[in-house]
């Protein structure tokens, strides 16, 4: 597929099919990438869902979706992806269910289920080729417990469990390159603040045939401390200034698909989160806060030296 | 069809005529014969099902019940550290009423790790919402599994089914083993009815939701108990069924020479095989005893154990299994049982035996039925007894001292 039907902000969706009155917090950067993606994907769906912020959207007895839904546990949402799929493809194969009824597997998790514990069940459904796509909502931290530290939690920030001067003191694992490691068909990065980029890859996943992640950053008010109306300026933000590349991965390589052509600073961001809060006041940790600004002029420099289409 | 098959070969004869659909897998000893004996069928032609590798139990767990929800007859297999890597998924599916049969091998848990059987793998499942069918023959293994997909999928039920068999002494041992034809067992067990389960366009369906406060998780939960006792009527109509079809009939509790019996040895499994034949020498020997084996554990066949114990003087439970600090599973649970009932009020005596695979000697059989007597003339109830010989202690202390010397460096021994 060349040809993408969202070429301008007017050609997103205006029917939208995710149901509100959720139990989502207000702001809630994973909701708005989730409500982006379904009006795309649409209602011939099926989610496999892990424990997690979004386990709360479907509370007995209703659902906001409008197509299916099977909770899992934290770890095995893609193993139950693989016994969907397969018996899908055993009922199509026998004929006891028509190509028309046929569903979209679709995994939605956290990031603690993606960066952590989910990961074994994940490794194996990519090298199985399963297809199906797998859309995590990353707001680095175990946000539905109160966020504490997770395997996405970035350098520097402050968590339940690192509420001390330095914050999380490791680094963030780089979950896209994790999957681009497996050569499944395709990996993308995006952000609800930025639905037209979101909307292209989302319609360019959905007619893939494989594995396929849509990684999503999911600003979260309550984690990151913020209020929730500065959730799409954070979105931006974080494009802008570059910590958060959105890119894909096919067919062996990398390529960016918005590069910030002057990025700002890495502060402009930070100091907006209570989580970086401790960055600044009392006094400003200038090792931190070089530290976090070099690792993203890094990064960039190596795809300005490649060229935006093969970082 | 008559042919010798150990208990896994047996297994996956099981599975075969069943016409299962799909197989998520991953290999464990004593287990893996099953699932290596399905592949094979598959890659050669002989079958067609759909045999998948996971990456863990708790995967392989977890596909079983959504391939079971979405609507294709499933199964799965696995033993001991596996079962408790996929605990979670057990209770999880189980909620789902996902209508599967998983059949595990029973073998000792960790630590120390080992390979061969007790019940501390399969008991540690008790609780999480399967029913449990538990076999001591290779032909109770191709037929418990045939019973257990009409447990599972009946209306009344839908539940998935653990179908237990103990590690090497049935896993790995081959005998006799009737198969029946494919079109007998269309006659017993028909295609499997997805009946309200399934993901489907323009059906959709919300399956495995959040509730939350205790008003819908009581009643979610009240529900699969119900539907656990009513697996009890199930598995008397299907064993009927079953004993019409293919001549072999099995009841939820098997009575062996219990009718005049003063005292009785329960015990479950292919160890129970030893009990029977104990129980002949001492019948020669005079002495009026029988046993009781539950093939049936989940439903607990409360009523058929109250029927065939009424009147008895004294029972004695070979539990293979411990529970650290109170003792044998299945005493506790025949105690709770049997308390409160009037004119069922044996005196009961607890066992602990055949733990990773130990023997029980005949001379143990005698050795019990003495201890048992003499809790009935005293009337009181001794506190567990673990089975242990002198011979084995002495084997015990060599070890020990070859160990300590590695460790120590002693020279003597």
């Amino acid at each position: 597929m060349t040809e993408t039907r969202f070429k301008t902000l007017k050609d997103l969706p205006s029917d939208h099919l995710l149901g509100t009155g959720t139990a989502m917090c207000a702001g809630c950067g994973g909701l708005e990438l989730l409500h982006e993606v379904y009006d795309i994907l649409g209602e011939k769906t099926v989610f496999i869902n892990a424990a997690g912020c979004m386990t709360l959207l479907t509370v007995y007895p209703f659902t906001p979706f409008r197509g299916s839904w099977l909770y899992t546990a934290m770890a095995s949402a893609p193993a139950g992806a693989q016994g969907v799929r397969d018996a899908l493809d055993i009922l199509l194969a026998s004929g006891r269910m028509t190509a028309a009824e046929d569903l979209q597997t679709v995994v939605l998790t956290g990031d603690g289920s993606a960066y952590g514990m989910g990961l074994s069940a994940t490794s194996g459904a990519i090298e199985r080729g399963l297809d199906f796509l797998y859309i995590c909502y990353d707001n680095e931290g175990y946000g539905n417990t109160g966020q504490q530290t997770s395997g996405a939690t970035p350098h520097g920030a402050g968590t339940a469990t690192n509420k001390g001067s330095l914050g999380f003191p490791g680094y963030k694992k780089d979950l896209f390159a994790i999957w681009a490691a497996h050569h499944p068909v395709y990996v993308a990065t995006v952000i609800g603040a930025e639905p037209l980029d979101l909307a292209r890859k989302v319609e360019l996943a959905m007619h893939l045939t494989g594995p396929r992640l849509i990684l999503g950053l999911a600003p979260c008010p309550t984690g990151w401390g913020y209020d929730p109306e500065e959730t799409v300026k954070l979105g931006k933000l974080a494009v802008q200034t570059g910590v958060w590349p959105l890119k894909e991965f096919r067919d062996g390589k990398v390529v960016h698909t918005k590069v910030p052509k002057k990025r700002l600073p890495i502060e402009d961001y930070l100091k907006r989160q209570g989580r970086f809060a401790h960055l600044f006041v009392p006094e400003r940790n200038e090792t931190v806060l070089r530290e976090i600004q070099a690792k993203i002029d890094v990064y960039w420099s190596a795809v300005e030296s490649l060229g935006p289409d093969d970082g | 069809m008559r042919v010798m098959l150990t208990g896994n070969a047996a297994a996956a004869w099981g599975a075969r005529l069943s016409g299962i659909e799909y197989l998520p897998a991953f290999p464990i000893t004593p287990q893996t014969e099953i699932i290596e004996t399905i592949a094979k069928w598959v890659d050669f032609g002989e079958f067609n099902c759909r045999v998948v590798m996971l990456d863990s139990e708790h995967s392989m767990v977890t596909a079983a019940g959504a391939a079971a929800t979405t609507g294709v007859r499933t199964f799965t297999a696995t033993s001991s550290q596996g079962l408790l890597y996929g605990m979670e998924m057990l209770y999880t599916v189980a909620g789902w009423r996902a209508p599967f049969v998983l059949v595990n091998v029973s073998r000792g848990l960790a630590s120390p790790i080992t390979l061969e059987p007790d019940h501390n793998d399969i008991l540690a499942a008790r609780d999480c919402g399967f029913l449990q069918l538990h076999c001591a023959t290779c032909q109770e293994v191709v037929d418990c599994i045939l019973l257990a997909y009409r447990l599972a999928e009946d209306s009344r039920v839908r539940l998935p089914v653990i179908v237990n068999l103990d590690g090497f002494y049935l896993s790995f041992t081959r005998e006799p083993v009737k198969l029946p034809s494919a079109q007998e067992v269309a006659g017993f067990l028909p295609p499997f009815d997805p009946q309200n389960q399934g993901f489907r366009a323009g059906a959709p369906c919300s399956q495995a939701v959040a509730v939350l406060g205790g008003t819908a998780y009581s009643y979610f939960r009240y529900q699969s108990h119900l539907a656990a006792l009513n697996a009890e009527t199930v598995f008397t109509e299907s064993a009927a069924l079953f004993s019409e079809t293919f001549g072999r009939s099995y009841q939820a509790v098997e009575s062996y020479r219990c009718d005049d019996a003063e005292v009785v040895f329960v015990m479950m499994g292919s160890f129970a095989t030893k009990a029977k034949a104990a129980v002949d020498r001492l019948r020669s020997a005079g002495q009026t005893v029988g046993l009781l084996r539950p093939l049936l554990l989940r439903p607990f066949p409360a009523e058929a154990f109250r029927r065939a114990l009424a009147g008895k003087q004294g029972v004695a439970i070979i539990d293979q299994n411990l529970s650290p600090g109170f003792g044998g599973i299945l005493h506790a649970e025949l105690a709770a049982n049997l308390y409160g009932h009037s004119g069922c009020n044996p005196v009961l005596v607890s066992f602990i035996g055949g733990l990773g695979g130990r023997d029980i000697s005949p001379e143990e059989f005698f050795e019990m039925v003495k201890t048992t007597r003499e809790a009935i003339a005293s009337g009181s109830t001794p506190p567990p007894r673990l089975l242990y010989t002198r011979e084995e202690f002495r084997e015990m202390k060599k070890w020990q001292a070859i160990a300590l010397h590695h460790s120590t460096g002693e020279k003597q021994i």
